[in-house]
């Protein structure tokens, strides 16, 4: 068994073997990625300034110089201050150049609540970062996945944002929640934050779905948490006869469309949970694919509305729960 | 004329703030504060000696350790103390926390977001320049915001719209695991003249100086000569936030020691970087826990010890005990779980 953040370490460290071309750099990195410093050497592994406008600027430009950066931004609340790099300038650059030169960056980012810290460091934010074309935004919810989409991360040629849930991973999990507190729980998907993984990790690509459980009545369309939350509402709900398919988008750009429309046509009923906001997102996404597929389906959605609060009973009801999606299911059912 | 150091008051303050942080370290470690609990303990002395000078109507632009500052400039404890236990009757009615603390009636905003101060404080300035002159805005950040985009962007804004802005930088010398030295080009003194923006460095550990450096500082702000920059160093002994990983990871020889397995491996493997690159990677990492751990093991330069060393003994303990009555029932508040 292989741990969340241990994964995504195992596959960087592969490919920072067969491409010397990859650079690691991002605040803390030295302490936090010390394996890969101590492997690799401090060339290849390096400390940042506070100052992620300028780095993340400085990562774009040294793809177009023939690097491979992996950025490492703590969290994607703080890579709203850098996005311009992104936005403007990553995204853009293959478009502009008429396809003639690319931005090979992967900027790694921790993402996503549930253990009390508040909307200032809790958002998920992969749908406004996705609606850009040229970026890629890929969440994976198991540390396979986590390994298979930093490997297929690395390789893209373009930019790809890469973010890991932090109830996922133990590191992150210990440092922002003081998750090794015993008088503190989170509910934490055994099978997010622990898995298999084969070693080499092989590559998942980007925007391809994955179906987590089959059944015919409705589909659940998830990421990140939300699919093990998912998996859980589905045991519940199978208890009761309600046979849920529950499909891992695993890619918010580029959308996996083939996967959603197939179950979607299967099952007539259509749940998008998405631990990221409700407007202007993944889950509006879907309900388009399903319309514009022409399919005729009922629909409704699990999201984030508001600001997250920091009080923990606030935030449990805030963010997507199984209680919700069992609500959302039974809303589509009569 | 110089005024005397009001050095009880001083004392006064940094004790609530200090005994205040040290019963949310408590309660975190009981479990009912969430999140990653930035507190200011070693800062006290830089807060309590800026906020002595302030008059109603100035304002606050406070980081990720906003505590001392809130409670040095009068919000109501319970008021703190339930906002950080997540209740509905704090004093954001639980959905700020810790990082996000809002006291309106104070004019006083934090953010989580590093060099989030310095823009606000500009934005506070300038409300200040329009609907209450003569007031001030202080940002309150740490050594290495100074890096940040938006912080040095602010410095220059506040020099060109000569905004009533002073830019206290409490400077500890790390931020979370890394020397600030490291990633830090030139000196903040120089920095901070490039823009034309008054600069003067004093010991934070030192609350009296503090409180005389800065009282002409704040007497040229409310005269409009624009903004200036107060840089003080101090020692915050219980590192990042509470518990921090990887601060426990080099400060506790056994968790260290947990870590020469893999980093060990990491050194042997020939898959990696020539031999050269890969010590210097392992020295790396061993001259940074080194460096923490004897950062953190550094007694001195306590603001509250230091400045209780040259009080009376009586006035010390009737000042402790009040503080003590008022941590107290503060907590009762609270109550338990
Ligand atoms: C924009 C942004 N980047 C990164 C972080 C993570 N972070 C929180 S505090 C901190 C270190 C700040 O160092 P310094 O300014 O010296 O303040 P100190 O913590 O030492 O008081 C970092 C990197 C953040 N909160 N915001
Ligand atoms: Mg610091």
């Amino acid at each position: 068994m292989t741990e969340f953040g241990a994964a995504i370490d195992l596959a960087l460290g592969h490919a920072m073997v067969d491409d010397p071309k990859i650079v690691v750099f991002g605040e803390d990195t030295p302490l936090l990625r010390r394996e890969l410093l101590v492997r690799f050497g401090p060339e290849r592994v390096r400390p940042t300034p506070i100052s992620e406008s300028a780095f993340l600027g400085a990562a774009v430009g040294a793809a177009l110089g023939g690097l491979r950066p992996v950025v490492e931004v703590q969290l994607v609340d703080f890579l709203m201050v850098g996005l311009s790099a992104l936005v403007n300038e990553a995204a853009k650059i293959e478009a502009f150049s008429g396809g003639r030169w690319n931005v090979p960056i992967v900027v790694r980012a921790t993402c996503g609540g549930g253990y009390g810290d508040a909307g200032q460091h809790e958002q998920a934010l992969w749908g406004m970062l996705a609606g850009v074309p040229g970026l890629a935004v890929v969440v994976p919810s198991t540390p396979a996945d986590a390994a298979g989409l930093m490997r297929a991360s690395i390789e893209n040629d373009g930019p790809v944002v890469f973010l890991e849930h932090k109830l996922l991973s133990r590191q992150w999990r210990d440092a922002m929640a003081g998750g090794r507190r015993e008088s503190v729980t989170f509910d934490v998907p055994p099978d997010g934050a622990d898995g298999p993984v084969l070693d080499p990790p092989p590559p998942v690509p980007l925007g391809s779905a994955i179906e987590r459980r089959l059944g015919g009545d409705v589909t659940l369309i998830s990421l990140g948490v939300g699919v093990h939350r998912c998996l859980s509402a589905s045991e519940e709900l199978g208890e009761r006869g309600v046979e849920c398919t529950v499909i891992d988008v695993r890619s918010v750009a580029p959308l996996d469309r083939a996967a959603i429309e197939t179950a979607a046509r299967r099952t007539g009923r259509v749940v998008a949970v998405d631990e990221d906001y409700t407007r202007g997102g993944l889950s509006g996404e879907i309900a388009a694919v399903v319309a514009e597929a022409g399919i005729s389906a009922r629909f409704a959605r699990v999201t984030t509305e508001d600001t997250i609060p920091y009080a923990r009973h606030l935030e449990d009801a805030t963010l997507p729960n199984v209680d919700r999606i069992v609500s959302a299911v039974e809303s589509l059912l009569d | 004329m110089k005024a005397p150091v009001p050095a009880l008051e001083l004392f006064h303050q940094m004790v609530r703030m200090r005994r205040f942080e040290e019963a949310l370290s408590e309660l975190w470690h009981q479990g009912r504060i969430s999140g990653e609990l930035h507190l200011g303990i070693g800062e006290e002395g830089i807060v309590a000696g800026v906020l002595d000078h302030l008059i109603e109507g100035d304002a606050l632009a406070l980081d990720h350790r906003p505590t001392p500052a809130l409670v040095g400039r009068g919000t109501d404890l319970s008021l703190l103390a339930l906002e950080m236990v997540g209740a509905e009757t704090g004093l954001c009615r639980g959905h700020g926390g810790h990082m996000h603390l809002f006291d309106p009636e104070r004019l006083a905003a934090s953010s989580g977001i590093v060099g989030a101060a310095g823009p606000m404080a500009c934005g506070f300035a300038l409300s200040h320049q329009r609907l209450r002159p003569g007031r001030i805005a202080v940002a309150f950040s740490g050594e290495s915001a100074i890096n940040q985009g938006m912080m040095l962007e602010s410095l220059n804004l506040a020099a060109v719209w000569e905004l009533p802005v002073l830019f206290v930088v409490k400077d500890n010398g790390w931020a979370i695991t890394t020397r600030s030295a490291e990633m830090t080009g030139g000196t903040l003194r120089k920095r901070a003249e490039g823009f034309g923006i008054a600069y003067t460095k004093v010991r934070g550990a030192d609350v009296g100086a503090v409180w005389r450096a800065v009282g002409p500082m704040i007497d040229d702000l409310r005269r409009g000569r624009g903004p200036a920059m107060l840089h003080a160093t101090c020692h915050r002994p219980s590192g990042h936030f509470e518990h921090d990983p990887l601060i426990r990871m080099v400060t506790s020889p056994r968790e260290f020691a947990a870590e020469s397995g893999p980093l060990t491996r990491s050194l042997a493997d020939g898959s990696g970087g020539r031999i050269r690159d890969r010590i210097g990677g392992m020295r790396r990492v061993i001259s940074t826990a080194a460096g923490m751990r004897v950062h953190l093991s550094k007694r001195r330069g306590d603001p509250v010890t230091r400045l209780e060393q040259t009080l009376d003994a009586t006035a010390v303990a009737r000042v402790r005990a009040a503080v003590e009555k008022e941590i107290l029932s503060t907590l009762a508040e609270v109550g338990s779980p």
